[in-house]
């Protein structure tokens, strides 16, 4: 009953992933994540004063997270401007990076993070969470730890990890495909969870465990990005 | 220890007698990262030396500011932080009359300021010290805050060392706002360019010798592009 893949990825196996940080001078911190044909830009701004005013928050700085996909990023050109499900996502980066970030210090002060889609091809929201992640650390903001996404998945009755925009939305055999993003730091706490649809309790423990195993590999690409920036200059 | 490339949430090191510095912090006997930056150990205490991000104001810091707006009692300024400063009338050294106070300094003007205080209401600023006031003329730019320290090197021996080779004055502000006084621009362009070749290069050592080579390959004070030149305030 194993599914073969129409891109010839074992079930567990990731899409080729690049990443790479301050690609926007302008930015306090930067970076790009390239999951397959999925790409994301982050762009961190700030500690900077909070406006509107009455959102400030004097007890300590807050997390503001912008996601929108460019309009030329999908087969179809979509609508450019916010909309349902882009402030969904955002709301969504926001709870998956908050935790680790540590912004005590920071009162009445806003972090904003913007990123942008400019090719889509499905988990683009985990693509952003990450490249944010990363655009974090290299603006200097103090985390206790970087934060990893990715998203697993079943498809029918089989388990499979990141799945690409056929698995995700244009499968229809069986049951259909469910998609489940999640995001964890390396030591395996998960801030984020995402899932609409249904899955029995003992294939979402297998599918953690694999998004663990996943997580740490692009963990791993994450800081080598990072310290790539530092060292090529040295 | 070597200086290494570190990112937040790393073990820097392991062992019960080290002590957790600035950007770090201590877990079960492990120092972690909670910045991006270079880790570097002196004496047993681990710190990390940030490379990125926003100027962090700090008390007693030097710094190039600009008029935002003026109030019946001082000027706000444009510290290049995440708050402005504020110039009360009475940290001026000379009589100020409040109706005035715009001839003394408008909007847009520059002025080289230090900082007093930090408080929960803001920072305020004074011009009441050697080598503070407003600047009349020279070249002002801008690098990364972070490569401060660098452009300044130990003891000031880079800042000096980039005075004597262009026989100009330069004040480096701590928010990485950099003021040049010259007799010839060419002289206060080839200090620019020497600056900006010590933040490209910020990263290796033996840097004072480095832009000791680098001022003999330059000595010529051709400048290499005319838009430089609009960079002259």
């Amino acid at each position: 009953m194993t599914y073969k893949r129409k891109d010839g990825r074992k079930l567990d196996e990731l899409r080729p992933i690049s990443a790479k940080v301050g690609v926007i001078p302008n930015a306090d911190g930067s970076a790009i994540f390239q999951s397959g044909k999925t790409i994301a830009i982050a762009a961190v701004y700030g500690p900077r004063k909070m406006h509107p005013q009455h959102q400030q928050d004097p007890t300590k700085g807050k997390l503001r997270c912008t996601y929108n996909m460019m309009s030329f990023s999908v087969t179809d050109r979509i609508r450019p401007g916010i909309n349902r499900r882009s402030t969904e996502i955002s709301k969504i980066t926001e709870w998956a990076l908050d935790p680790v970030l540590m912004l005590e210090n920071y009162p009445n002060k806003v972090v904003d993070v913007f990123i942008n889609i400019i090719q889509a091809d499905a988990g683009t929201r985990c693509a952003g969470i990450n490249a944010a992640a990363m655009a974090l650390a290299h603006a200097g903001i103090p985390m206790k730890n970087i934060v990893t996404s990715v998203s697993a998945g079943k498809m029918d009755k089989t388990l499979v990890l990141d799945l690409d925009k056929y698995e995700d939305s244009e499968f229809k055999e069986g049951e259909g495909s469910t998609d489940i993003p999640i995001t964890m730091t390396p030591d395996g706490k998960i801030t984020h969870f995402q899932l609409d649809g249904k899955i029995s309790a003992k294939q979402l423990n297998e599918i953690i465990d694999m998004a663990q195993k996943a997580c740490k590999e692009i963990y791993e690409i994450q800081k080598k990005a990072l310290k790539d920036s530092i060292e090529e200059k040295q | 220890m070597e200086r290494k490339s570190i990112i937040p949430g790393e073990i820097v090191v392991e062992g019960e007698d080290y002590l957790p510095g600035e950007g770090t912090e201590k877990r079960d006997n492990k120092i972690y990262s909670l910045r991006y930056g270079l880790a570097e150990e002196t004496n047993k205490l681990i710190k990390i030396i940030p490379l990125s991000g926003v100027y962090e104001p700090r008390r007693g810091n030097v710094v190039i500011g600009k008029v935002e707006m003026l109030t019946h009692n001082g000027w706000v300024m444009n510290i290049g932080s995440s708050e402005n400063g504020f110039l009360p009338l009475a940290e001026v050294p000379r009589y100020v009359n409040k109706d005035e106070i715009a001839e003394v300094m408008d909007i847009g003007d520059l002025a080289i300021v230090k900082i007093f205080s930090i408080n929960s209401r803001g920072i305020d600023v004074t011009l009441k010290s050697r080598g503070l006031g407003k600047i009349d003329d020279g070249l002002v730019f801008e690098i990364n805050s972070n490569k401060v320290p660098r452009v300044i090197g130990k003891e000031g021996s880079m800042i000096k060392l980039i005075k004597d080779e262009t026989k100009t004055n330069i004040t480096v502000g701590q928010n990485g706002k950099i003021l040049i006084n010259g007799e010839k621009i060419e002289d206060e362009l080839l200090a620019k360019r020497a600056i900006e070749h010590i933040v490209e290069k910020s990263f290796i050592s033996g840097l004072t010798e480095e832009v000791t080579k680098w001022f003999k390959e330059n000595a010529s004070r051709d400048v290499p592009q005319n838009k430089e030149l609009e960079g002259k305030k």
